[in-house]
């Protein structure tokens, strides 16, 4: 009886010292997560559609989903970091590859957005279908927060994308003649299957080899990291594909000619069924020199490869 | 006509001192102990460029000359001057086999950067900035001059991924107070007011270094740097 009394008494006086102990820690804040001081909050906003999404509600699902490779800091030095290749993107220099806008430039809401619901193929970037929208425009918001760059730029103009022509095998012709013209073939070899002369020294902006682009691998579109459409073809050899080795065409491709060259790029899929192969088919699955249309009768056309307009 | 001629005397004041007294900074930059030796580029996967060089060509990170003198040190002053406005003509920055001509380049923030391709392939201009936003585009031959500029001072690492041994430097500076060592090692910043300067010699591969030199009127101020070279 004595021994339980003692025993309660030196529980009680436990338990006081714990309270003392606590005192201090629950009059402030809890300690924020992960090993930095979070950086003061910018009000940064994201806008898709009618969908406006706040910094401050995405950062929680940030640090729960995102900080583990990109880090708290948006550096992309998460813990998970070293061990992944390419690495993951770092927010503060604000260099994304998947965008509808000029080299160089910021991309827009909605890029980043897509870009958070497609996941990047062959990354380590899993597709976020599990968000909702808000989720996703805010998350957005509050990757912007980690770079001064969306403070004083406004996101590029994107680049203008008219309507498709229909497939001839004479676009096909005239898309290998600039696949050719633009020395694509460096580093996507002649037949698209990424073993151009180019290929073995490639390294992205983070010095990690980089392989260019395989379209004769498989014969799905979900291997594109920007989009297996047409257009998404399109605008990525128009955009280029910022922190990699794929540059710009924007400024050498008038818009007829790329709609030329990404359907001689969709035959390079070979084992993808599509209207292209198909009119190749028709054709008789080969593609004819290129010569050039406008020469009048009489003259001989210009030889076939390095033709253009 | 009074009033003009004071207007004059006032301008002769206040502007003469700057012209007349105008110093000089100049010297040579050096090397301790033994550069890396360069490699040889083989240009074979390019024939057109190939063929340009009767000789192969070397990578350029380290280029010596006579007396252990060090090229392609970017000098200039970091502080003291003023940082004057970007000059309107534009720095050329050229691609001729295969090769960048020159291989260093000195720009201020906001100068106009005209990239040229002299040779009869495409190449691909990826300069890779951590300030200023990344770009990166290709230029077929005969293609216009890439025009572009850059908004903040740093040293910029500028490549061709289609040509892996091209390599290059943009050193986007805030003053128009700067030299490239050249043949010798020797440079030389003229038209400085009299003041205190800190001068700054950068090299791509050994670092930088700096001086401090005060100007006090019409004279030419002699300073050197020597950099250590690394063993590799």
């Amino acid at each position: 009886m004595k021994n339980s009394k003692q025993l309660m008494f030196r529980i009680g006086l436990g338990c006081l010292a714990l309270g003392v102990l606590s005192l201090p820690l629950s009059a402030q804040d809890a300690p924020d997560v992960g090993p930095h001081p979070a950086p003061p909050l910018k009000n940064m906003e994201s806008h898709i559609g009618k969908v406006t999404g706040h910094a401050k509600d995405g950062k929680m699902d940030y640090r729960r989903y995102c900080a583990g490779c990109h880090g708290d800091l948006g550096d992309g030095n998460g813990e998970n970091a070293a061990w992944l290749d390419p690495k993951p993107r770092d927010f503060t220099i604000a260099t994304f590859k998947c965008r509808s806008t000029p080299t160089g430039t910021l991309p827009t809401d909605e890029d980043l957005y897509n870009t958070i619901g497609r996941g990047v193929t062959n990354s380590n970037m899993p597709i976020w279908n599990t968000f909702s929208d808000q989720q996703r425009a805010d998350l957005v918001a509050y990757i912007k927060t980690f770079s001064p760059r969306w403070e004083k730029e406004k996101a590029g103009e994107p680049i203008k994308i008219g309507p498709e022509p229909a497939v001839t095998i004479g676009s096909i012709s005239h898309g290998k003649a600039l696949f050719t013209k633009m020395e694509c073939w460096k580093c996507h070899g002649p037949e698209g299957k990424g073993d151009g002369p180019s290929a073995a020294t490639l390294t992205d902006s983070k010095d990690q080899p980089i392989r260019p682009y395989n379209f004769a691998a498989g014969s799905d579109d979900s291997r594109f990291k920007c989009g297996g459409e047409n257009q998404d073809i399109y605008r990525i050899f128009m955009t280029g594909v910022d922190g990699t080795p794929m540059p710009s065409f924007s400024d050498n491709i008038q818009p007829n000619d790329a709609w030329d060259l990404v359907h001689f790029l969709r035959t390079l899929q070979v084992h993808r069924k599509s209207k292209e192969n198909d009119a190749l088919k028709a054709a008789g699955g080969k593609i004819p020199p290129y010569e050039e249309k406008a020469a009048p009768a009489g003259q001989t056309p210009n030889g076939a490869a390095g033709g253009g307009k | 006509m009074r009033t003009s001629n004071s207007l004059i005397a006032v301008a002769m004041v206040v502007l003469c001192p700057a012209l007349t007294f105008a110093g000089t900074i100049s010297g040579k930059v050096t090397y301790t102990g033994t550069p890396v030796k360069q490699k040889p580029i083989s240009m074979a996967k390019e024939p057109s460029c190939d063929k340009q060089h009767a000789t192969p060509i070397t990578t350029e990170t380290i280029v010596t000359g006579a007396n252990n003198s060090l090229e392609n040190v970017v000098v200039y002053i970091s502080a003291g001057a003023d940082e004057a406005a970007a000059p309107a003509q534009a720095v050329t920055f050229t691609q001729k086999g295969c090769q960048y001509i020159p291989h260093v380049i000195a720009l201020h923030t906001g100068q106009e950067l005209h990239v040229v391709n002299g040779d009869q392939t495409s190449h691909n201009i990826h300069p890779m900035p951590k300030s200023n936003p990344e770009w990166n585009k290709s230029q077929p031959p005969g293609a216009p001059p890439i025009v572009q500029k850059f908004d903040n001072a740093e040293f910029i690492s500028v490549k061709c991924q289609i040509h892996p041994w091209m390599h290059g430097w943009f050193a986007v500076l805030k003053t128009n107070h700067y030299a490239i060592s050249g043949d010798g090692g020797s440079f030389s910043l003229p038209n400085l007011p009299p003041g205190k300067y800190t001068v700054t010699a950068w090299h791509e591969d050994y670092g930088t270094q700096t001086q401090e030199v005060t100007i006090t009127g019409n004279e030419t101020k002699s300073i050197d740097f020597s950099f250590k070279a690394k063993a590799f």
